[in-house]
Order: structure tokens, then sequence, then C-alpha cells
């Protein structure tokens, strides 16, 4: 009898070793794995009542954490300006999670980076409540205010403003926006209430890798004609006095599709044409008789060159869109109408802002950046990004030649909206058929043009000819002279 | 029979040494979740702190009259459990909750039951006396839950529950102590001709269909009410107990895979038949799909909330009240596990887990050491049984297994449970009270209507293989 006890007992050991294993498992081996399983809210549930370091913005706090007399939370995330800064700051929920700086600088604004090490350890023995650093932006309040402002409400649009020697950006809005206090609230019922009707905004900018400046992802039109002048000029085929086909319509072997010059411009008046004169007047023929030249690739690699199709998302610590390149397996209208920045090419506004600051930093793309300092609870200066070289876009040369013609579009071509009296402005329209009767409008350029201060992008969706002209180079005449005023 | 002859001693004062460790655990973890909370040294605190102290030093007390030779171990071990259980149900408490002091109410019935068996019962073997009682009992018990107006009727799922006044019981946590008790005695009674008598059929010895039939009827009543009641948890803990005691009463392996082969197949067919049944396994296989986490009913939510709580304790767990066990479930009842997981850390829920090792094999080495049959397949019936709850319990929650509905023993919020255990606890304090004193030549007190012959069936009558 006593031997079957004994071996009762072993068979109670065994169970119990497979709870070992079992306790093992869950809480060391595949531990990493349930933490990251999107179901798991213990992560921003354990820091969401924390004293959470604010976003700034020349000085003032956007984004910060104020004392809560609620007995279940200690503080309460609150944005002092939260339509403006909404696709920037994005918001820090109990149950749906953080986006924007808020989920990005998430480990440094909750104290958690390697940074902070020596504030926590003073805070272990002072006592101290956990505090997190505060993230200071790049962003000029008066040219968010002002770019915010220049999109109507009700119009689908984003502007980004930046420093193109830098890549420092100075503002970047979009619209539709929202109140991200409504969905950072304690109470659970309001907060699935409130995110249920935001994300029924169409373009609503929640999450900045799928909407806004950073996560649209739209068709270029005309702007993207400066990649093709990049990939001429590179290919050492043309030149800057190359005289190039512009028929009024180029028609392809066996089919009726013909891809026509802009009705509107002046386009007609000539069938041939300089760049100069093509990129005044935005003529389609000229641009897609190079790229059915030089072929898909040329014209890919240059645009990638530029950053088009790159996530710049860990540089700017902003969600970003995984952007397609120039797509692959063209026919030749198809090569015709990409070369154009219609069919399936994308980018995102940033992108398009990128690009014209390679073209205005003689050649060098630097990394676009929104976080000028991380700041410990004290204030003090943990850390300082400087400017980076992102890559070499063109060589200079041909960058200098580029802005000589972007700045005769705008003197003489059909961005004239833009010109500040004074000032060498560098300019390039896009306006890209959406098959609806309406259009992405887009205005990208730089100024001044001899020695680039600002460099400022913007796209109004979904608008007629009149209104497109109307919202894009006046307003970026506003944002030059407000930058250059200062 | 192999005994380990050492000279008796009480050790009465190794017990209070360590039971004054077990509280300092119990009272200091309750001490630890208030601080956070800014509820440190409240008056739940002291109420709870000094009730719990005196309630153990007076069992410390007892055991030194009517037990002295009672394992030193064992009281120490369950009221750091117990303690632990306590400060984790307090801290789970919302503002205004009274379940730490209805656990500590239930505590302090269930050691007053506790020590009232010791006392009165002074020996274990006149339980003997009781064996067809215990099978009466058993089966009222099981089946209360299922008569209407005393009935609390469904709740969760299950009909385990019966309403006296204002509270809930669970009858089954008593039944698992007076099947032990039937088991036991009939098997200690009829081993022998279990065991001598019957037919042989290949390598298999099959007893006769009379001896085993009350023990058939036993296990299928009870395994037949809890199908009723959809109680999967303490099916598989009353067929757990009744294939070890048989197993020990018989030392024949066969008795096992027979066993195991009747669980099997009666698992498969209630899966199939019990749509309860089916909805545990389904969640427990894809705990980790859309439709299973949002299913209403029979879902995976709460054992994935207590997955990501354990894995949010990590190692070395956030600290006492420093977590979030209260987004799981039944934190502090079912999933007490998981919130001690993530709270302590793996290294914290091992030391609980050693606890109750430490627990059962002290219940086995009193099974070992007693004399007599009766309270060996006592001993080791109970013990098993902790054992099998602890791992059908943990098991489930790190989803080893399926979740069933069984209590953490000593640690979960309910006062059955608490009341069952501890009446186990002084069952094996008391059987290891005779197997490590000095041996007993008196006899047992005259008894009338006794089952037994009056004569004590030899315990080694038959050489074991």
């Amino acid at each position: 009898m006593n031997q079957a006890i004994r071996h009762s007992w072993v068979a109670a050991i065994a169970m119990f070793a497979l709870i070992f294993g079992a306790i093992s498992y869950v809480q060391v081996v595949g531990a990493d794995e349930l933490k990251d399983n999107p179901w798991n809210k213990r992560a921003i549930l354990q820091t969401y009542c924390n004293d959470r370091g604010s976003i700034i913005v020349g000085g003032t706090p956007v984004a910060e954490s104020v004392e809560s007399n609620s007995e279940t939370c200690k503080f309460q995330r609150t944005y002092t300006q939260p339509e403006l800064y909404a696709g920037l700051t994005g918001y820090f929920s109990q149950n749906y999670g953080a986006t924007g700086l808020e989920q990005s600088m998430g480990a440094e604004l909750a104290g958690n980076s390697d940074q902070l090490f020596l504030d926590r350890v003073g805070q272990l023995f002072l006592g101290n409540q956990p505090k997190g650093a505060s993230v200071e932006l790049t962003i000029d309040p008066q040219i968010q205010q002002l770019a915010y402002s220049l999109i109507p409400d009700g119009q689908r649009g984003s502007i980004v403003v930046t420093n193109p020697k830098t890549g420092a950006i100075l503002a970047m809005v979009s619209k539709p926006s929202y109140n991200p206090n409504l969905v950072a609230t304690q109470d659970p019922t309001a907060e699935s209430t409130n995110i249920n009707e935001l994300v029924k905004v169409p373009g609503i900018n929640l999450n900045q890798n799928v909407s806004g400046p950073t996560g649209a992802l739209l068709a270029p039109g005309s702007v993207f004609k400066l990649v093709d002048t990049a990939a001429a000029l590179a290919s050492g085929k043309y030149n800057k006095d190359s005289v190039l086909p512009n028929p009024a319509e180029m028609p392809f072997d066996g089919i009726q599709y013909k891809l026509p010059n802009y009705a509107g411009g002046n386009c007609y008046t000539r069938d041939t044409a300089t760049f100069a004169f093509a990129l005044q007047q935005s003529c389609n023929t000229p641009f897609a008789s190079i790229a059915l030249d030089l072929g898909r690739n040329a014209i890919a690699d240059q645009a990638k060159k530029f950053g088009i199709g790159e996530d710049v998302g860990d540089q700017l610590k902003l969600g970003h869109a995984q952007g397609n390149v120039f797509p692959d397996n063209l026919d030749k209208p198809g090569l015709a109408q990409s070369a154009i920045g219609q069919k399936d090419v994308r980018v995102t506004p940033l992108q398009v802002n990128m690009m014209t600051n390679a073209i205005a930093n003689g050649g060098v793309q630097m990394a676009p950046s929104l976080v000028k300092t991380l700041r410990s609870p004290d204030l003090r200066v943990i850390d300082e990004p400087q400017p980076a070289q992102l890559r070499t876009s063109t060589t200079p040369e041909i960058a200098k030649q580029i802005t000589d013609w972007m700045t005769s579009v705008v003197t003489d071509g059909i961005a004239k909206g833009a010109a500040v009296p004074g000032v060498q402005v560098a300019g390039k329209t896009g306006t890209a058929e959406l098959g609806n009767g309406t259009n992405n409008s887009w205005f990208t350029g730089f100024a001044p043009a001899d020695n680039p201060k600002v460099s400022v992008t913007i796209v109004m969706e979904g608008v007629d000819i009149y209104a497109g002209a109307k919202l894009t180079s006046p307003n970026a005449k506003k944002i030059f002279e407000a930058v250059l005023n200062k | 029979m192999s005994q380990v002859n050492t000279a008796p001693k009480p050790r009465r004062n190794v017990e209070l040494l360590l039971l004054l460790l077990a509280l300092t655990v119990g009272i200091g973890a309750n001490m630890l979740v208030g601080v956070d909370q800014q509820k440190a040294f409240d008056s739940d605190f002291w109420f709870q702190s000094s009730l719990l102290a005196a309630a153990s030093l007076a069992f410390h007390g007892v055991l030194r009259f009517r037990a002295k030779y009672a394992d030193p171990v064992i009281l120490p071990l369950v009221v750091a459990l117990n303690g632990l259980g306590l400060a984790m149900i307090h801290r789970l408490d919302p503002p205004g909750g009274d379940t730490g002091n209805n656990q500590l109410r239930w505590t302090l019935i269930a050691m007053a039951v506790a020590i009232a068996v010791i006392w009165f019962l002074k020996d274990h073997r006149v339980l003997r006396r009781f064996t067809f009682i215990s099978l009466a009992a058993s089966a009222v018990l099981l089946v209360l839950p299922l008569i209407p107006g005393i009935s609390a009727g469904e709740i969760l799922g299950a009909r385990v529950w019966i309403r006296i006044g204002p509270m809930t019981f669970q009858p089954g946590e008593i039944a698992k102590i007076t099947l032990a008790i039937f088991f036991a005695g009939y098997l200690s009674s009829n081993r022998d001709l279990i065991l001598l008598a019957g037919r042989k059929v290949g390598p298999l010895q099959f007893p006769r269909f009379k001896d085993l039939g009350p023990m058939i009827a036993a296990w299928l009543v009870s395994i037949g009410v809890l199908v009723f009641q959809s109680d999967l948890g303490s099916s598989v803990l009353f067929f757990g107990l009744f294939i070890v005691m048989i197993y020990v009463a018989t030392s024949r392996i066969s008795w096992v895979v027979i066993g195991m082969a009747l669980f099997l197949g009666g698992g498969l067919i209630a899966s199939q038949v019990f749509s309860h049944v089916g909805l545990r396994i389904d969640g427990w296989l894809n705990a980790f799909t859309d439709e299973v986490y949002g299913r209403q009913y029979g879902g995976s939510f709460q054992i994935v909330e207590g997955l990501f709580g354990m894995a949010n304790g990590g190692l070395v767990g956030t600290g006492l009240g420093q977590g979030r066990p209260d987004l799981v479930p039944f934190a502090n009842s079912d999933m007490i596990i998981a919130s001690l997981g993530e709270e302590l850390g793996l290294i914290g829920l091992f030391a609980v887990v050693l606890m109750y090792l430490l627990l059962f094999t002290r219940g086995f080495r009193a099974a070992l050491g007693t004399r007599d049959a009766f309270g060996k397949l006592l001993a080791c019936g109970l013990s098993f049984a902790v054992a099998l709850q602890c791992f059908v319990v943990i098991g489930g929650v790190t989803r080893l297994i399926p979740l069933t509905g069984l209590t953490t023993p000593f640690l979960a919020a309910g006062g059955s449970s608490l009341l069952a255990n501890w009446i186990i606890v002084g069952l094996l304090l008391m059987i290891s009270h005779t197997a490590r004193g000095p041996v007993d030549t008196t006899p047992l007190p005259p008894s009338a209507g006794s089952e037994s012959t009056g004569i004590d069936t030899p315990t080694e009558a038959v050489k074991h293989a």
C-alpha cells in the first residue's frame, strides 16, 4: 500500500512539474508574444494614469498630463489646442491605444527611455512620482496656425512647411482634424462612442500612417514632372537646351486612347517645347515622351532617390505610410500616364515636400525631423537630434537647373499666384484628375530660390480646377511671406 | 510495510516559529497591497491582520493540546496561503467592497470548524464508522443544488450553489470530503475481497460485481449529478479521487488504466453531448481566435486576459498593488492565480505552487506514516485531491488544460471552498498526529452500529507486487 501511495505522490509531483512548465512558458518564454498581442491593453493602462511628459510647441505644451480629481486616475491627458495639433500629437487612449507622437515617443513621454535612466534611479530613492520626458517640437506655432487656417473647414487637404536645409518641420496640418480629448477621456462609454463617431469621418487624421500629410497616398499629378526632369538631365540624353516634342495629343499603337495636353493652358501654341516652357505651362506630352524614351526604370530610380515610396516614419518619429514606388510592369500608355503623376503613382504630401527640399538643398535630401529636443522633467535637454542627411538625390548642377526652371514657373508660368514681391520663389503645381470630375490640386515650392529658407507643399483633395488654383499657390504665398518676414 | 521509525517529537515550537513566518508573509502582503492604493493600515488591514493572527495562534494552541504530534509544517503552509489569498482579495476589493472581510469571516468560520473537528473527533479512525452515512451525505450534498427552493439556480452556467438565507454555498466542496471518507472506509474494509475474489481476464483481475457495486454506484452518482450540474471541474476532481484511492487500496495499475480509459471516453462523449463542455474545450484550443475571444458565453476572454496579466508580471512581477489584475474577470476567485502571477511574478507564483507541493507532500507523508489502512487511504485521497485541484485550476489558468470552474484551495474568494479545505487540513493534521506520534495501543472507543467488525482489518495482509 505504501508503494502505491508513493506512486500517487509521484503522479502528483508530475502534475506539478507540468504546472511549473506552464507558468514558465506564460510568464517568461511566451510573455513577449502575449505582451505584443493587439488585445493586450496592459502596457497603456499601466502608464495611463501616470504623469506623462508634455509635447511642447514654441514653449507651450500642446499635450500635457494634468492632475485629475478622479479616484482611479491621478492624471488626465489633456490637449490644449486639440484640433490644430491632433495630426501630430495623436491621442493617448485607455482602450484604443496611442497614435501620433503619443505612440512613437511613448517610451520617452512615459519616462521609460534609456536616456532617463538616471532620473528613474533618482525617483526610486527619492520616492518621486514617475514623470516622463517632454518632447519639444520643431513646429512654429504661428505658421502651424496659419497653415491650418488656410485649409477651409469642410475641405480635405494637407499643408507641410519645412526648412529645406535642416529637414525641420515648421508646420504640418491636415483637415478634417478632430479633438483628441474626446478619445483620451477616462469615461470608457464616452470614449467608445466618440471614437466610433470619429472613424466615420472620411480622411480624418486619426492614424498618421493612413491619413494626413504622412499617411494619405495621393496621385501627385504634375508635381511628378520634377522627377521626369531630374531623370532626363541625369541620363545625359537631355540638357537644359533640349527641345522636347509637344504634340497636343500623344497616340499609342493599337488603342484609341490618346494622352492629351492640359486643354486650358498655352501648351497648344507650340509643337515642340523647351523644359522651361513645358514646366511653366505643365505640358503633358513632353514628359510622357521623356519617360517612353528613358524607360520605366530610369523614372522609378529617380523617384526613389527623391524618397518617393519611402517610409520615413523612423526619422520623423511619426507614423508614415508604406508608400508604393513607381508601379511595375507598365505598358506604354501606362508609363506615359505614370510619368505625369497619374494612374497608380501615389505619394504622401510629406514625400512631395521632401523631393522639393532635395532640389532646394542642392540635391542633398535632409531627413525630416519633428523633434527638436527631448527634455527631462526638470527641463534639462537630454537629447537634441541634429539635422541628418538622408541621401544625395541628384547633382548640385541638376538641382540648380531645376530650381531655375521652377522659378520661371512662378514668374512666367501657371504658379504666378505664389509669387512674393521682392523674393524669388521656385514652385510647381500639379492637378491630378480623380476621374469623378474633381482633382487633387498641388503646389510645392520654396523661397528664396537662391538661398532657400522655407519650402511649402500644399494639396487640396477633391476640388475643381478653379478652387484648386485658389487654394494652392496663393496660400503658399501667404506662408512664404509669414516665414520670411519673421 | 516500510515504516520510518524516528523517536516521536511534537515539534510544536517549530510550528510556532513557522507560523509567525507565515503570518509575516500574509500580513506583510496585506500591508503592501495597501501602500500603493493609499489604504495601507486602514481599519480593514488591522481588523484582518489581528483576527487572522489570533485565529492561527488559537489553532496552534489547540494542536498543542489535542494533536501535539501533528505535522508542524501543514498549519503554517495553509496560514501563509490563506493570508496571501486574503491580501490579494483585499487588494482587488473596489472602494467600499467587502469581499476581503467576507473572506476573513469564512476563514475564521472554517478554522473554527477545523478546530472543532480536531477537538471532538480526537481520532480519525472514528470516521470509518460513518462510511455509508458519508455516502448518503455525499448524495444529499450533490443533489441539493438541483432541488427547487433551496437551489440558487444556474450561476455562470453551473448549478452547484444552494442558497441559505443571504448566503450561497457550494455543497459539492464538502462532498469531496464525504466521498473520500466513504471511499476510504469502504475500500479499507473490502480491499481483500476486491483483491482476492473475482475473475481474472487476461492480465487484468476483475473483482466480483457485488464487491465493487457500491463503488461504481457512488462514482456514477457523483459523475451523473455533476454532468447535470454542468460542473466539469468537480467531475474531474471526484474521478481523480476515485481512481487514486482504488489504486492505493489495490496497488493494481490496471485500475488506473481502466479509469483513464473511462475518463477519456466520458470526456469525449461529454464534449459532444454537453455544449458547455464543448465550449470549454473550444475556448481552450482556439483561445486566440477573434470568434472565441469575443464570444459572450464560454469564450476565451477570461483566460486570455489572465494570460496577459501573467505575461505582464514576467519573472519578478509588477509588485503587489502595482499591476492590473482587476482587468481579468473573476480576478479574486477563479483567476486568483493569474492575479498572483501578475503581481508576484514567476518567482512569487513558483513559491505559492511550492507551498501547495509541500502541503500535499506532507499529506502523503502522513499517509505513509499512519498505521491503519483507513487513515492511509483517507490521507492519500485528500492529499491527492488537493494536488489535483491545484493542477486543474492552475493548468486551466495557464492554458495547459481547459479552464474549469474549480476554486484554488485557500486562495480563492469563496466560503464553501475555504471551509472544505480547512476541514481537509484538520483531518490531515489528525492523521499526521497518529502517524508521527508514539504507537497508540488504546482501542477505539466502543460505538453502536459500527460498520467495522470490531477487529481492524490487517493493513498489510496482502503483499503488494
